[in-house]
């Protein structure tokens, strides 16, 4: 392998029709010829490229830039792949210490990965955010074994970390700012999003589930020790994508996911919804998955910190204008749809404990039933039915 | 001794050396640029080929002697070990007079070895004498005169061998893509006389038929380019539903299945797809970002303006077109097509 290793590069040297920058070349050559255990190394500077980078089927390879601030790859005149660096068919990957920007589709995507590390990377759309940038700056899907630690993401236009069917994934020590969400989970399964700051996005934390993917059921999510503020930037996403819904202003937002557990959060002055648990059915998007269950259920906020005072609710959103319309500037800060799944119910019409909606415990935590079943009408304040916990 | 042999067999390479030179494979006979296939190669052609940007393609399978390949319905065939498909693509000077000479610029070629299906990328030199091994891929600037006389430039990409897994993929192991029953079964020219190219190959001792093999039973696509000469189909009794679907999953069907790398989108083309939610019908995109183009869902019945698939199929960008890998021109009548069969779809 070695043998024809070196003899890749003396290929290299002599081919005549190839007009990409050698250092380009060099780079994704190494990456298809790297072998168990190597160690990929990016050399420190911008580095200007056209294609993805892309790891396909390798086993516990390291790419390793030489600093977050010195390493800088920029795609900003890419024109080939969707992606800035791909990462598929692999086990045991570790991407690190660089930062990679404006790729057209997505800045780093991963997929059928088995224990994924990205750390101390920032990815980031460059100038003000817009509807043209990409979608996910980080972007693992179908992965399992997934530590995202220390990131930065800016600008995407629809999510900035963005965790997608996938299983047993922390997101930790990230920051994330002008997305339109900050981070996202969805459709994923054990997943611990902790220690992050989300600030300035549309959205700062969001847990979804969606109808139509393979993997049909995310859940299990504990979202804790989160800084979550100020999330009150424009919705730049285009349009038919889900997030374009949110409402700006929103800091943590749980649409039809079961069992998450939000706690010891600080989640300070997003305007509109500080936190929401919400079904699919407020989207207005049709249901066809049979498979698909739009309801929360099994969620539990407790001891987070959250702002007193009054906010202005944003009116650039449908539901924001209805918050406004009903609590002026006075918008509690957990939000509940209230839109029940008839099976989570017992006999006697009480939630059974599992599918509860739980709420207790924290600092400024004003609560809102919204009635949305019933067109928003004898909307309830008392969060005396809530307070509960979910049997483990 | 014989452990010394034993280790030196060992200490192989687990596959064979690729080789420098496309000339030294011997797939060829005469002036390497000609094409014409040496003992044991034999062209081949598809129902509904892939769109690269109006690249013409020259088909050949090379076959080890004695060996042949298994016929099966729905997947690819099961080729020996040792056996290569080969993929040479051209540009003719220009596109309405062939006779004005062609430009070969890559040979792709899949083998079959033991560990499963290896890619190998050849470009071709300006002499047209032979093509040299490239790994990493290359782009460079290419320019011919199209059909209609216009004169056409493009960056043409020459994939790496990530790239071309990035659509020769199921569960993540690397497939070729034509060899399906659905691509071959069509009425070819054989030694002068038509005949239906799978049974040709099955007398010729090439392939394997099953004993009660019906050609007009058999899953084929429909040759989308030819309407009028496209017979009526197994499985579509419309024939513009059997043409579009044919174009669908011969340029995004490898992608968009169950098993292919845009699983994670839900929106799956592939010619066994039935259910219209999955097919793109009213549904939402899940990650499109901006190659929604701020439209709601794939596939707006009666409304092909308003659907994301065309969308993506008109549009040029990185990041916005599809496929996103292989185009970078609107494929004109492939667009046109597919907006038929919306445009008749009832809402």
């Amino acid at each position: 392998m070695r043998i024809l290793l070196v003899f890749c590069f003396a290929l290299l040297a002599g081919a005549t029709l190839s007009a990409q920058p050698d250092i380009e070349k060099k780079i994704q050559t190494q990456l298809i010829l790297a072998e168990d255990g190597d160690v990929v190394t990016l050399p420190a500077g911008t580095i200007t490229l056209t294609n993805t980078l892309w790891l396909d089927e390798k086993r516990r390879v390291v790419v390793k830039g030489a600093g977050e601030d010195k390493t800088i790859l920029s795609f900003k005149n890419q024109t080939q792949g969707a992606e800035g660096f791909k990462v598929t068919n692999s086990s045991e990957i570790t991407l690190k210490d660089f930062t990679i920007e404006d790729a057209k589709g997505y800045i780093i995507k991963t997929q059928q990965v088995s224990g994924l590390i990205l750390q101390n990377i920032t990815a980031r759309w460059t100038g003000k955010p817009k509807k043209t940038n990409g979608s996910y700056a980080l972007y693992p899907v179908q992965c399992s074994r997934v530590i995202i630690d220390h990131c930065t993401a800016i600008g995407a236009s629809d999510a900035g970390i963005y965790v997608g069917q996938s299983d047993s994934v922390w997101v930790r020590n990230c920051k994330a700012f002008h997305n339109v969400a900050g981070i996202e989970i969805e459709n994923t399964t054990n997943a611990w999003v902790y220690d992050n700051q989300a600030y300035n996005n549309t959205g700062g934390i969001l847990i979804f589930d969606l109808p139509d993917l393979p993997k049909k059921r995310g859940g299990h999510v504990r979202v804790y020790r989160n800084v979550v503020t100020k999330n009150n930037f424009r919705n730049f996403a285009p349009k038919g994508n889900i997030v374009g819904k949110v409402p700006p202003g929103t800091g943590i937002m749980v649409l039809a996911t079961h069992d998450v557990e939000i706690y010891n959060n600080t989640i300070l002055d997003n305007k509109t919804a500080s936190t929401a648990v919400i079904s699919y059915y407020i989207t207005e998007n049709p249901i066809k998955d049979k498979a698909y269950i739009p309801y929360p259920s099994g969620i539990s906020i407790h001891d987070n910190k959250y702002s007193a005072g009054k906010r202005m609710p944003t009116w650039k959103n449908k539901m924001g204008f209805l918050f406004w319309l009903k609590f002026g500037r006075r918008v509690p800060n957990v939000l509940y749809d209230g839109i029940q799944n008839p099976d989570y119910l017992n006999p006697d019409g009480s939630v059974r404990p599992e599918h509860r909606i739980c709420v207790r415990n924290n600092i400024n935590g004003t609560f809102a039933n919204l009635k949305a079943d019933k067109k928003f009408k004898g909307i309830s304040r008392d969060l005396k039915p809530y307070d509960c916990t979910i049997p483990q | 001794m014989l452990m010394a042999a034993t280790g030196w067999q060992a200490a192989l390479p687990d596959e064979a050396a690729p080789k420098n030179l496309l000339s030294e494979y011997g797939f060829f006979k005469g002036p390497l640029a000609e094409l014409q296939a040496a003992e044991h190669v034999f062209p081949y052609e598809v129902n509904a080929p892939l769109f690269s940007d109006y690249a013409e393609k020259a088909r050949f399978i090379a076959l080890p002697v004695g060996q042949k390949m298994t016929y099966h319905p729905e997947q690819s065939f099961e080729l020996p070990i040792g056996a290569v498909l080969i993929k040479n693509f051209y540009f003719f000077n220009e596109a309405a007079h062939s006779e004005k000479g062609r430009r070969i610029l890559e040979t792709r070629l899949l083998i079959k070895e033991e560990k499963g299906w290896k890619a190998l990328e050849y470009l071709w030199n300006d002499e047209q004498t032979d093509a040299v091994l490239e790994v990493a891929g290359a782009s460079f600037p290419f320019q011919w005169v199209d059909a209609g006389g216009k004169s056409q430039s493009i960056q043409y990409i020459a994939p790496n061998l990530n790239q071309c897994k990035g659509c020769h993929s199921y569960d993540g192991k690397f497939v070729p893509l034509g060899a399906t029953a659905r691509q071959l079964n069509r009425a070819v020219d054989a030694s002068n006389h038509a005949e239906n190219q799978l049974v040709y190959w099955n007398k010729a001792g090439w392939l394997d038929l099953p004993a009660d093999f019906d050609a007009a039973a058999a899953p084929r696509l429909a040759d989308y380019r030819h309407p009028a000469e496209s017979p009526a189909n197994p499985a579509f009794s419309d024939p513009l539903t059997a043409r579009a679907r044919a174009y669908l999953d011969a340029n995004c069907g490898h992608c968009h299945n169950a098993h292919g790398p845009a699983s994670t989108s839900g929106m799956f083309l592939d010619i066994f797809e039935t259910n219209p939610e999955r097919l793109g019908v009213n549904k939402t995109p899940v990650a499109a970002g901006r190659g929604s183009g701020n439209r709601r869902f794939g596939i707006v019945p009666g409304k092909p303006q308003e659907s994301i698939l065309v969308y993506r199929m008109e549009n040029g960008e990185p990041g916005v077109r599809m496929p996103e890998l292989g185009r970078q021109l609107e494929h004109r009548e492939g667009v046109e097509l597919i907006k038929n069969w919306i445009r008749q779809m009832h809402p």
